[in-house]
């Protein structure tokens, strides 16, 4: 394979290509971390450039760089032959400089115009909000990218991918010549992942430089024309995507050679511990039936819509269900709320850890005893050397990193806020342990660990659910899978018979069985 | 000495409080003296009881506006039931009624799931107008000598309110940091879903929080009788303000999550100090209000600036 060097020159030795946005010597401190050191980057007009890197690599505080959120220690900003300051994300904007924000922030209560304008308004006689104007420029924009929800739809009520599409949308308004997408795709199903890279090609056949950072390799080898690397705040170099591969890149970013693929034993089935009959929610879900033995991991597979997240809500007491029953251990049960659950053997590591998982204010010890604080009792007052100790045991289990267990778990990386969170269950000792999306927003490294402990679960005699929406994530794990469409059940596969393609069919209800 | 930094910046209320004993000492010959300090805290124990309630409430997410008006129904039935019930019972009644004020604050916010801002809103004014009703707007005399000397009294050396205060200080602060209900009021404080997912139930810590307020706001009142021997209908106006401010300046955070008691003391005392230091130096009050307001807000800018850097690379 190239070497490094060889990869670079190419890059240099090609002054046709003039670089629209430049970074020299790029460098960030934060209290006790050093960010960003000495980091290169060059984007040009019309190509999509990948930045790549693990979780704590740099790739964020980079991009705020680029947009004015932060400003650099050291380095220089080059736009266009201009060193340029941008001290906000005001002036960014006036640069052409826009961040396609990975958590969306737009206000679910106000229209997708409204959004789309927000701090940009159409007015007239310089007061008063111009709506038909308003709704009319929206409208041109929504049509650019291929939207068929109307401007005067009230934000809220749209899918996530929708959602996301207003966000770039808001970008469009101000005609960029660098956009940054930040992890667009971490909350999207497969098929919205195409709308959204047509939309991105659409935006490079039109001279602009996107940058784009995704932990997802198949989407920066399907999408971009150049990747760059960063590893702990180092640049690692850039290469062109068509001359390297994914084992390259992989080894560049983590500097170690990623776990061989799991290997498949076919698991030692326990008893049924889990038996799940004629569930339905009205509207949501119906007609749910599937068991799960110790020792197995089943995974459930399916767009995001397909009801996954809120059948396994329903099992754990969030829900209530219209109809069916839930059997733990042979044995009918009424679960009506989560301590109900944890009381029978459940854990349940939901779907956005900082939203659901975790006290992020917190320290990484309260976290872990969140759900069964109880049993580190003496007297009604807590053991705190108790809590510790068991911490301590998770942290060396899962290899969580953070410096000691009173860290804050704000400021984790998002694979070891992942792994408080599953530590936070194993501790409650379950029986039945679900885990919704349990590697969205965690880099290569960190999700090959969660796969092989999810694999040593089951090994250890736990039922284990995985939802994903992530395709090699469930074939990765699972010894079955079951497919979703619609609120419905349309297939259970064995590991030895399921193929990408039957599966493909089955979540988007080409097969019904 | 790393610690005693990161307890400065955890907790800059505390300079405040240094600040002012040191400049105090100096300008005024009377201030640096136990009796005054006895003083101090005696005049802080009214708005610092209650404070330690609004603690819980607070970093439990929640806020509650009806304690001036819980106290001042609770030293009115205190000292108005006296003839009929003797001191105990009077005393009693009064502790009563405000723990079933705070027990139907939190019975209404956890059913109805109405914002606790508005229900106890609500029961501020409704309160208020009970006291008016109860009193026919007098203000009622204590005529048994023993409850008003039981407000000058001493133990040690040290007035029993002042004692009452530093002790109850101590239980409050050992609950919110070493039982399961503190470390859940904060876990619900921080993030009611996560809280919620993990098992914890919700709304009875909510409950216990507004019993403990409304017991502790009633106690206060009642303690504040004792001083002056009498009670009026219009006692304790606007201190839930005052409460609220001293929390706050102590470092507890209005969205929840966040706050501890050591820092509410330093907030009480932060108050208590300055009105005494400006009394002694004959400053009208008036100013006291000014530099109260400026320090609140200096404080909380500090606590802005020190707070951990959020989210670094990712």
């Amino acid at each position: 394979m190239n070497t490094q060097t060889e990869m670079k020159e190419p890059i240099n030795s090609q002054p046709e290509e003039k670089p629209l946005l430049k970074l020299k010597n790029v460098s960030k401190s934060f209290p006790g971390v050093k960010a960003l050191d000495g980091v290169e980057l060059d984007v040009r007009a019309g190509e999509v450039h990948a930045l790549l890197g693990e979780n704590g690599a740099g790739k964020s505080t980079l991009m705020k760089i680029l947009a004015g959120i932060y400003q650099p220690d050291g380095g220089e900003v080059i736009l266009e032959d201009q060193l340029v300051h941008m001290s906000s994300p005001l002036e960014a904007r006036e640069h052409g400089v826009l961040l396609i924000h990975q958590e969306l922030s737009l206000v679910p209560d106000m229209t997708v115009a409204e959004n789309v304008f927000l701090g940009n308004i159409p007015r007239f006689a310089n007061i008063f909000v111009n709506n038909r104007h308003l709704n009319e420029r929206c409208g041109e924009i929504l049509t650019r990218l291929n939207c068929k929800f109307k401007p005067t739809e009230k934000l809220g009520n749209l899918s996530i991918a929708n959602q996301q599409m207003v966000e770039i949308a808001r970008a469009l308004v101000f005609q960029p010549k660098v956009v940054v997408f930040d992890e667009p795709t971490a909350s999207l199903t497969d098929y919205e992942k195409v709308v959204l890279f047509g939309v991105i090609r659409e935006l490079k056949e039109s001279g602009t430089a996107i940058v784009y950072i995704s932990h997802r390799m198949d989407e920066i080898f399907e999408l971009s024309d150049r990747i760059s690397v960063l590893r702990d705040g180092t640049y690692q170099g850039t290469f062109y995507t068509r001359q390297t591969n994914e084992d390259e890149v992989t080894q560049r970013m983590i500097g170690r050679d990623l776990d061989a693929d799991i290997e498949h034993q076919p698991p030692e089935l326990g008893a049924k511990a889990l038996q799940v009959s004629g569930l339905g929610i009205e509207g949501l879900y119906s007609d749910i039936s599937f068991d799960v033995h110790a020792g197995e991991v089943v995974g459930f597979y399916g767009l995001v819509g397909a009801g996954r997240t809120e059948i396994m809500e329903t099992i754990f007491g969030l829900r209530k269900p219209d109809s069916g029953s839930v059997q733990i251990n042979g044995q009918n049960l009424a679960i009506n709320s989560p301590s109900d659950a944890i009381d029978h053997g459940l854990g349940l590591v939901p779907e956005s850890r900082k939203e659901q998982g975790l006290v992020l204010g917190m320290s990484c010890k309260d976290n872990t005893t969140l759900a069964n604080i109880s049993e580190f009792t003496k007297l009604g007052w807590i053991d705190t050397s108790a809590e510790r100790k068991v911490f301590e045991e998770y942290m060396d289990k899962l290899r969580i990193k953070c410096p000691g267990w009173e860290y804050s778990t704000l400021n984790l990386s998002g694979g070891n806020q992942q792994k408080v969170v599953i530590g936070k269950w194993l501790s409650t000792s379950p029986k039945i342990l679900i885990l919704d999306e349990p590697t969205r927003g965690i880099d290569v490294g960190s999700k090959s660990e969660i796969h092989h402990l999810i694999r040593e679960l089951a090994k250890t005699g736990l039922a284990v659910i995985v939802v994903s929406s992530e395709m090699p994530e469930v074939l990765t794990v699972s010894d079955r899978i079951i497919a979703m469409y619609d609120g419905r059940i349309t297939r259970c596969f064995d590991r030895g018979e399921v193929t990408e393609d039957t599966l493909i069919r089955a979540i988007t209800g080409q097969t019904e069985r | 000495m790393n610690r005693i930094i990161y307890l400065i910046k955890r907790q800059p209320i505390w300079i405040f409080v240094f600040v002012c004993i040191v400049f105090f000492s100096f300008s005024s010959p009377y201030f640096f003296d136990i009796r005054n300090f006895s003083n101090i805290l005696v005049q802080a124990s009214t708005i610092g009881l209650i404070a330690l309630g609004m603690t819980f409430v607070m970093i439990n997410g929640n806020i509650d506006l009806s304690v001036g008006a819980t106290l001042a129904l609770a030293a009115s039935l205190a000292v108005g039931l006296q003839p009929q019930l003797g001191i105990i019972g009077a005393v009693s009644v009064g502790l009563l009624s405000g723990i079933l004020i705070g027990a139907l604050n939190g019975i209404i916010a956890w059913k109805t799931g109405v914002d606790a801002f508005i229900v106890t809103l609500g029961a501020m004014i409704g309160v208020r107008g009970l006291v008016f009703i109860y009193t026919e707007e007098q203000a009622f005399y204590a005529y048994d000598l023993a409850y008003a000397n039981f407000g000058a009294s001493s133990l040690f050396g040290i007035p029993v309110l002042a004692l009452i205060f530093v002790f109850l200080t101590i239980i409050a602060h050992l609950v919110l940091k070493y039982t399961i209900h503190g470390r859940n009021v904060f876990a619900v404080g921080g993030n009611r879903v996560a809280a919620k997912e993990a098992g914890i139930r919700v709304g009875p810590h909510m409950l216990l929080n507004f019993i403990l307020i409304g017991f502790l706001a009633a106690l206060s009142g009642i303690l504040l009788s004792t001083q002056m021997g009498a009670s009026t209908p219009n006692l304790g106006r606007n201190y839930e303000l005052w409460t609220i401010t001293a929390v706050v300046l102590g470092g507890t955070r209005l969205t929840g999550g966040f706050g501890s008691i050591i820092g509410t003391l330093g907030g009480v005392l932060a108050i208590a100090i300055l009105r005494n230091g400006m009394n002694l130096l004959q400053v009208p009050s008036f100013y006291v209000l000014i530099i109260l307001g400026s320090i609140l807000i200096l404080v909380l800018f500090l606590d802005k600036r020190f707070a951990e850097p959020q989210g670094v690379g990712a």
